[in-house]
């Protein structure tokens, strides 16, 4: 399935700016997806990458630039197109943001009960698979509050992919979990871009896990993209911004400090 | 003369405020009561909420409304018994249950109660990126999540009003006819006779309607515009006690003065 | 918590609201179809002065309900109240019926008491009752009684004309 999608661009964004307020956050991106890709957002926090992801998603308007998904300009849309955009997009929120009020079957069902007329005896063998798949079939009839982190992030996993995305968004799939949960979140996130033949684009500052299982790395810095490329050319780029995200330096072209006046003179004004 | 800019400055920007707020708080109901179509062609999660907003809050209600009732049998007793009238009581008790305190004491107590909760519970769901995440799956959450606990509160409340009062008249009959001894028929014939259905009856059920429309709006507004942070919840949920409580008692007056002006 | 038991509480609940409500319209109050159009027509009474009636205050005939007051109204050229009272039909009183203003109790709401005549023929809509008496006027009772103790201060003081 995998195998024979064209390989055009699913996701593509030409000098996208935007700004909260008078704040700039992204100040021209561009960027490209392809069917069947899994690429990594990368960059520090509060770089803007998941509002890059939300831009996609189509939950915010781009200032100015272009937003375009499967062809259509998310700028343009209205109400509903959006709507039947995003049915053909699942999104893993950050900390799975499941519905505490449901059961982990009742969550993964949600999609399928909302947009589709199944049979109930279809849609509990389609999320029984979806949750097959996750490794949490056991697990159906548990509450969210149940579950730990990783579990809840997987039963999100599931979820998002109820419907068989085209597109799948991920918002820092890594944060909080341990090595084990992490290994195994990772890896299904690749299975599943695979088994779906669908694009996965994953904002993450976790740079190891990421390295060994997606296909091409964007770095965001202030608002741009500092550097980008395959995996291998990442590890061995000499960029300085890389090479301090990489190794973890605490200071580099991303400055330790927050912007600042220097100590010395703030020390010296209040000696006076 | 910067203190007078200044001053000028923050007006001018709380002018802003406002007005934008008031303007997201119209679009926001509009756009609630647009999808209201769809949350009753989906009853089961109108009823849902009907259950949360208004079973739950049957206990306090009628333990309320009882104890209502029997604090105004003992006082309008005692007031009513130096003007030789007490076989009125009956008439005060009813009256002063259907035009006022029902309506509004059961209104206070459903926003503190079920409004409180509704706040809480939109606001959790915005914190968690429910919201975001149903909006992300092509669910519209205010027409799956605002709707019905908008409709959920606004049918709960009449009924509420409703049992609050009937169960008022009953802890005053409890107080005058069981516990003093006022005559049981003086009690309710004069009640009878007092009591107009248009005037007084359905005049307190449609303010408990207005109250049920204020106070769900309330809590569903504040929830949905509250800060996603544990902070922004509490505030939130304080807000919509405080101005549902607020909004109760100045359209009660606003009401009231429609309702029975008695020229 | 299952469908059947939310769809049951839902349904108690609406259930006993329901019950509440028709036990406040049948057994807390009444339908008064006396205000409403169709059942009642209007008797007119001019009234020298009335004191504190209202209007949707009782109209009583031998202490029974028979209709409200419709509405009060200054005649501009004989500067008396005219005042519509909206009677039952189930009611009907005779052309030489008196109207007077009452008040139930000492400090008690006031209304119209009507004392029915002996004449054949019945009052019918938009006629006017001739004889009226005005209400009592607290203060006005009381000036009364004390021009008159000051006028005849060796006498005793003068009863309170019954009115």
């Amino acid at each position: 399935m995998s195998s024979n999608v064209p390989s055009d661009p699913l996701v593509c964004l030409e000098g996208v700016r935007f700004a909260y307020g008078e704040r700039e956050i992204l100040q021209g991106i561009d960027l490209t997806v392809k069917r069947g890709q899994v690429v990594a957002i990368m960059g520090g926090s509060g770089c803007g990458k998941t509002t890059l992801l939300r831009l996609i998603g189509g939950q915010l308007r781009a200032g100015s630039g272009k937003v375009e998904v499967d062809g259509q300009n998310l700028g343009r849309l209205s109400t509903r197109a959006l709507y039947a955009m995003r049915r053909r997009m699942g999104m893993l929120f950050q900390f799975g943001a499941l519905f505490t009020d449901m059961n982990v079957f009742d969550n993964v069902a949600f999609p399928l009960h909302e947009h589709t007329v199944l049979p109930d005896e279809l849609i509990r063998d389609l999320v029984l698979m979806k949750l097959h798949a996750v490794g949490l079939r056991g697990a159906q009839s548990l509450m969210p509050a149940e579950l730990s982190g990783g579990m809840a992030r997987r039963v999100a996993l599931a979820r998002a992919v109820a419907l068989d995305p085209m597109l799948m968004l991920y918002d820092e799939p890594f944060a909080g979990l341990d090595p084990i949960s992490l290994g195994v979140t990772g890896q299904l996130i690749r299975r599943l871009n695979d088994a779906l033949g669908a694009a996965s684009i994953m904002v993450t500052h976790d740079v190891q896990v990421s390295l060994d299982l997606v296909d091409y790395v964007y770095f965001v810095s202030n608002g741009i993209i500092v550097a980008q490329g395959t995996p291998e050319e990442i590890r061995a780029s000499d960029d300085p911004f890389v090479r301090q995200f990489i190794r973890a330096e605490s200071d580099g072209p991303v400055p330790f400090h927050y912007p600042a006046p220097p100590l010395e003179s703030l020390l010296s004004g209040v000696a006076a | 003369m910067n203190a007078l800019a200044a001053t000028l400055r923050r007006l001018g920007a709380m002018t802003i405020d406002g007005v934008w707020r008031l303007g997201f708080a119209a679009r926001f109901s509009l756009a609630v009561l647009r999808y209201s179509g769809q949350s009753f062609l989906r009853l089961p999660l109108t009823i849902r909420e009907i259950y949360f907003s208004g079973v739950l809050s049957l206990l306090i209600i009628v333990v309320s409304g009882l104890f209502v009732g029997l604090v105004l049998g003992l006082q309008g007793y005692d007031i009513l018994r130096r003007f030789g009238s007490s076989d009125a009581l009956g008439i005060m008790v009813a009256l002063s249950l259907l035009r006022e305190l029902g309506p509004v004491v059961a209104a206070l107590l459903f926003a503190s109660r079920a409004g409180s909760a509704v706040t809480a519970e939109i606001g959790l769901m915005k914190t968690t990126e429910q919201l975001q995440a149903m909006d992300m799956m092509a669910v519209n959450p205010l027409a799956r999540v605002v709707a019905p606990r908008f409709w959920g509160g606004v049918i709960s409340m009449p009924l509420l009003a409703a049992m609050f009062s009937a169960m008022g008249i009953f802890g005053g009959w409890l107080i005058g006819v069981v516990a003093i001894g006022v005559d049981d028929g003086a009690f309710w014939s004069q009640m009878r006779a007092a009591v107009d259905f248009r005037y007084d009856v359905l005049n307190g059920v449609i303010k408990s309607f207005v109250f049920g429309v204020a106070v769900s709006w309330i809590a569903v507004f504040e929830g949905y515009d509250c800060q996603p942070t544990a902070e922004g919840v509490s505030r939130a949920i304080t807000r919509t006690v405080v101005y549902s409580a607020l909004a109760i008692l100045a359209l009660d007056f606003v009401l009231t003065s429609f309702m029975f002006r008695g020229i | 918590m299952s469908r059947t038991t939310l769809d049951l509480w839902v349904g108690v609940f609406v259930a006993l609201g329901i019950g509440a409500l028709i036990f406040l319209a049948v057994k807390v109050g009444s339908f008064s179809d006396v205000s409403s159009r169709g059942s009642t027509y209007v008797l007119e009474a001019t009234f020298e002065d009335v004191g504190g009636l209202k209007v949707r205050a009782p109209v009583k005939s031998a202490g029974v309900l028979v209709g409200r007051v419709g509405s009060i109204q200054l005649d501009p050229k004989i500067f008396r109240a005219v005042v519509r009272l909206n009677i039952n039909k189930e009611f009907t009183f005779p052309t030489d019926t008196s109207a007077s203003i009452l008040t139930s109790g000492v400090l008690g709401e006031q209304y119209v008491g009507l004392g029915a005549g002996y004449k054949t023929e019945v009052l019918k809509d938009g006629n006017v009752l001739e004889s009226t008496q005005p209400a009592v006027v607290l203060e006005k009772l009381i000036g009364q009684f004390l021009t008159n103790k000051t006028e005849a201060p060796a006498s005793a003081p003068a009863p309170v004309p019954a009115q």
